[in-house]
């Protein structure tokens, strides 16, 4: 599998250098997340705001109320949980296009549960006029700037950063509020996100080989969350509907999905494999193994579903490779 | 400052103080004692201080125009009520938004809005909400929670800095709510950023929800905070236009200025006296009524 370094880096400038009016803003984590390069590049263009999101938060309104495109770099723990009144008030009440560029989502982070950001999806959604994206691979860090930038309002991005897998054709974007086929089945529906699309695939390919007709599909925008294709696909399959995200189990994909179902009538199991509580601070495989945001768990799930065993096994399972993030 | 400007800019004190007074006898209470301690700041504001456009916003109070989304941007901006932006022209931020009554009745006494308008100030449904917002008659933008629009005005200034407005922009704060932290980060990025284009009003009215500021939270010495946090800072008496008027053309090259103007909420209706610092929302009970019909009888 291709994977791709520094793709934000290089696309916020790119992107940058396209819309003059485009500003990033730090709050002193910009060579944590890929705008180091930006800052040398287009030192007018990139404002430090200190360790102040607060402020940083609500600068960016009234520098977007004159017109700027601000987007703000820093973890995305300290986007929505530290600074969600100046997210409100400042910039989702009145609707301004400001873009919340928030980096290591979920476990991605060995930081600790003060880095992860478990519960930012199920925050950010309840925000009214908030949109919420969340980046799978370097085909959507590529394409997601454009995408934010289009919106007719405030945005929040999960983004990737480092060493990024290309799950994705890099010559079929992503697309607003449009969940990505990734293979056909009728027997079971499994939704994935985040870095557990990869997961989703390892496990998908296994299953398959056992004769298991699953669809599976990749969901990067978790709001709005209207796409006609899911609620189609949740009609049509069999025996119920996977999830799996890098978030808690309140408030994400799951529960998004759980919400579409009901209001839909579609009487079928639902399995959210997420977080139950908070994390700690290990590498993103161990903790991915450790809360069972992992193939073998999509597996199980298919097994509870299906009410039957596949014989799937761990080592059946140890084909795709992982990088590991260790920096802070 | 001319004589008749100063004597123009005293009486549309008394009346906005007056006309708040009537409410708070009318409707049983007001925020009185913020139009008692602001009425000298936001009238010289507007009359001897701002440069301003003509009024572009509609004549009467209208309804309220629904919340901002996707398909409601085109709603009527309260900030119209200040005249068009343009580069030359100064702009107004209210932090203290629970003094729109203040801000109602200065626009309505410098023929912004109909003399009448404060006939739908609280009324369901109107946009002359009690705590101004987006949409309220001389607002830019929704303040109620504290500490934010300071903030926002300073990035409304960086913008005009970056575009060599020689435009202003002002903020109108109140002193209490100078105890939120993101003040303190706000004038350190202003700092930062030498907005020499953005200007910061205290009504230091030494008031607060639970009493007197300093029997709250220390706060004092204010000057010399703001000097710390690499401002300019000017004191005067918030009662003498000539003297805010005076605090607003002071020299400030490289740094944001920050005017403070000492004030006290029960002036020009001494029997708040009385209550005093227990005056952030004055009710007026019947056995009182009688007194304060006098002063406004007076007025």
């Amino acid at each position: 599998m291709e994977m791709v370094i520094n793709c934000h880096e290089n696309n916020m400038l790119r992107f940058a250098r396209a819309h003059p009016e485009v500003l990033v803003l730090s709050a002193d984590l910009g060579t944590s997340c890929e705008v180091k390069q930006f800052r040398s590049c287009l030192p007018d263009r990139y404002l430090t705001m200190g360790i102040a999101e607060q402020n940083m938060c609500s600068w960016a309104a009234g520098l977007c109320r004159e017109g700027y495109r601000p987007f703000l770099h820093t973890f995305a723990v300290f986007l929505y949980r530290r600074i969600l009144d100046q997210v409100e008030m400042s910039v989702a009440y009145p609707n301004l296009p400001v873009v919340f560029v928030g980096f290591v989502p979920g476990i991605t982070t060995p930081g600790g549960v003060s880095h992860q950001s478990i519960n930012d999806v199920a925050v950010m959604r309840s925000v009214p006029n908030m949109a919420v994206l969340d980046i799978g691979d370097a085909t959507e860090i590529e394409g997601v700037l454009d995408l934010a930038y289009a919106y007719n309002g405030p945005v929040y991005i999960r983004m990737l950063r480092k060493e990024v897998p290309r799950l994705f054709p890099a010559d079929h974007p992503m697309e607003f509020n449009r969940a990505r086929l990734l293979s056909r089945g009728t027997d079971l529906l499994l939704l994935s996100s985040s870095i557990c699309t990869e997961e989703a695939m390892r496990a998908t390919a296994v299953l398959r080989e056992r004769g298991v007709s699953i669809q599976h599909m990749h969901v990067s925008t978790l709001k709005p969350f209207t796409d006609p294709a899911l609620l189609q696909a949740a009609r049509e399959t069999r025996y119920g509907v996977i999830t799996i995200e890098n978030h808690l189990k309140i408030g994400g994909l799951g529960s998004a999905m759980a919400d579409l179902m009901a209001e839909h009538g579609v009487q079928k199991r639902l399995v959210k494999i997420g977080l139950d509580g908070y994390a700690h601070g290990a590498s993103k495989l161990y903790l991915m193994k450790k809360y069972g945001l992992d193939a073998m768990n999509v597996v199980l799930a298919c097994e509870s579903l299906l009410g039957d065993s596949t014989g799937i096994t761990e080592a059946d399972l140890a084909a795709a490779r992982f990088e590991d993030f260790l920096e802070v | 400052m001319e004589h008749t400007t100063l004597s123009a800019i005293e009486k549309t004190a008394g009346n906005i103080r007056k006309q708040i007074l009537k409410i708070a006898l009318d409707r049983g209470g007001c925020y009185l004692a913020q139009a008692c301690s602001s009425a000298e700041i936001v009238a010289t504001l507007y009359m001897e201080v701002l440069n301003l456009g003509p009024s572009q916003g509609a004549w009467r109070p209208a309804p309220f125009p629904g919340v901002p989304g996707p398909d409601n941007m085109d709603y009527q901006k309260g900030a119209l009520y200040n005249g068009l932006p343009s580069p030359d022209r100064d702009r107004l931020f209210v932090s203290c938004c629970h003094y729109a009554s203040v801000i109602y009745s200065a626009l309505a006494a410098t023929g912004r809005i109909c003399p009448d308008c404060m006939d739908k100030f609280n009324v369901d449904g109107w946009n002359m909400e009690m705590i101004g917002a987006e949409h309220s008659p001389g607002f830019e933008n929704t303040a109620g929670s504290l500490g934010q629009t300071i903030s926002i005005a300073a990035g409304t200034a960086h913008a005009r800095k970056r575009r060599a407005e020689t435009g202003r922009v002002f903020c109108l704060v109140g002193d209490g709510e100078l105890q939120e932290g993101q003040t303190w980060e706000c004038i350190q990025a202003a700092s930062y950023y030498k907005l020499d284009n953005f200007v910061v009003v205290v009504d230091a009215n030494g008031q607060q929800v639970e009493g007197a500021v300093d029997q709250q939270m220390a706060l004092e010495p204010l000057a010399a905070r703001f000097s710390a946090f690499g401002a300019e800072c000017v004191t005067c008496n918030g009662h003498a236009p000539e003297e805010i008027a005076a605090a607003a053309n002071a020299e400030h090259a490289g740094k944001p200025l920050v005017i403070l103007c000492r004030t006290r909420g029960t002036t020009g209706v001494p029997p708040l006296e009385k209550r005093w610092p227990h005056l952030h929302f004055v009710r007026i009970s019947d056995a009182e009524r009688a007194e304060f019909q006098a002063v406004y009888e007076g007025m």
